[in-house]
């Protein structure tokens, strides 16, 4: 078959283009991310919904986040340019700093909130991670390394939300109390909440929600809709934290 | 060759003073140790034959290490189809409960220099800090 140069070029061009262009398909499509588990059940979508109505923050509630530092050896650093959070809390306005509402989030203006990490659906700590010490699990949980981690602080830039810490001091005198069957991190990690996932392998629930005593905090599959959560999200008018930011958290806000 | 005594001899001096401290201490009769690692008193078995484990243990537990964090698959079925926890803190310092006994007595000896337990943690050196 004889071709001429410019057939050539014209085939190699269009060869070039279906190629880029399949693998920009699976890209999207997030080809290789696990959808079922090992065992052939479909994969959860672990999510929670936080009642801000029932959160007793205000009368000085914090067993969300003793239960989370015991749970996690995370160490208690007063020293804004130190302190290590998993879950903690925030004012409002710096929670959702949601502009045009006029009056209608007067409620919730003043009272502070608990935040944590809100495993997004479309983590960009995760695509700035040079070393993939974080990355995002089949059912949802954006999970860190810690081997791996080093500590470039990618992750903490790329967060909208502020979740991510830097261990500047060697933390572990700084444990209160240190629970041997958790890891604690070394100085130059990152860390974040990991949504308990050394306990969803157990089959418990995450620390902070059997601690709170409102039951103000509900974990559970965002992709069933018979879960305890969706029935909450079905009952209420929910909120996420920054949702125009396109990062899709899983973590819902009852108003 | 004239100076060939000279380097003979100088050959035979440095191999002397290099060799010193080997003849020092078959003099003084220094008994050679080995780490002596001390093992568990139980009949237990460990998840792998001691010459592997001996040989291999790190590669084991590195693979442990990705598996966990990585794959979430956390149970290891040893060569006596025994199931185990793929735990260090657990599985390994569950029967061999004095790190300072067993594993630091050889890294130590061999100069490793482990970076497991600077987040990791041993339960005994916990309760003995806390005591």
């Amino acid at each position: 078959m004889s071709m001429d140069r410019r057939a050539f070029l014209g085939a190699a061009g269009l060869s070039a283009l279906a190629m880029t262009g399949t693998q920009s398909l699976e890209a999207l499509a997030g080809a290789g991310r696990p959808e079922t588990t090992p065992e052939g059940r479909r994969a959860p979508r672990w999510g929670m919904v936080i009642d801000l109505r029932k959160c007793l923050e205000d009368r000085g509630c914090t067993d969300c986040i003793a239960a989370c530092e015991r749970a996690h050896n995370v160490p208690r650093l007063e020293s804004r340019a130190h302190e290590v959070k998993w879950i903690w809390r925030e004012p409002y306005e710096r929670a959702f700093a949601q502009r045009g509402s006029g009056y209608g989030d007067e409620a919730l203006r003043g009272k502070r909130v608990p935040v944590l990490c809100n495993h997004c659906d479309n983590p960009p700590c995760v695509r700035v991670c040079p070393v993939k010490a974080t990355w995002k699990r089949g059912d949802g949980i954006v999970m860190m390394d810690w081997h791996r981690c080093i500590g470039c602080r990618y992750c903490m830039a790329a967060c909208p939300y502020g979740a991510r810490s830097f261990n500047w001091l060697d933390p572990r005198p700084r444990v209160k109390e240190v629970n041997p069957d958790f890891p604690t991190r070394t100085r130059g990690v990152v860390e974040k909440c990991n949504f308990c996932e050394e306990r969803l392998a157990q089959g418990r629930g995450p620390a902070c929600v059997e601690a709170c005593r409102e039951r103000a905090l509900t974990f559970g599959d965002l992709r069933d809709p018979g879960s305890e959560v969706r029935g909450l999200l079905r009952s209420r008018h929910a909120m996420r934290r920054k949702p125009e930011l396109g990062t899709e958290p899983s973590v819902y806000y009852l108003a | 060759m004239r100076d060939r005594g000279l380097l003979v001899g100088g050959l035979a001096l440095f191999v002397a003073v290099i060799t010193f401290p080997v003849w020092y201490n078959v003099a003084a009769g220094t008994p050679t140790r080995g780490p002596e690692p001390v093992r568990p008193a139980g009949t237990g078995r460990c998840v792998g034959p001691t010459e592997y484990m001996r040989a291999s243990h790190m590669s084991l537990l590195m693979a442990w290490r990705d598996d966990v964090v990585r794959g979430q698959d956390r149970n290891f079925v040893g060569p006596d189809g025994k199931t185990y926890a793929k735990s260090l803190t657990r599985t390994c310092l569950g029967c061999h409960t004095s790190k300072a006994e067993f594993c630091d007595r050889c890294h130590d000896y061999g100069a490793v220099k482990l970076t497991c337990w600077e987040c990791h943690i041993d339960p005994a050196s916990l309760r003995k800090a806390q005591r």
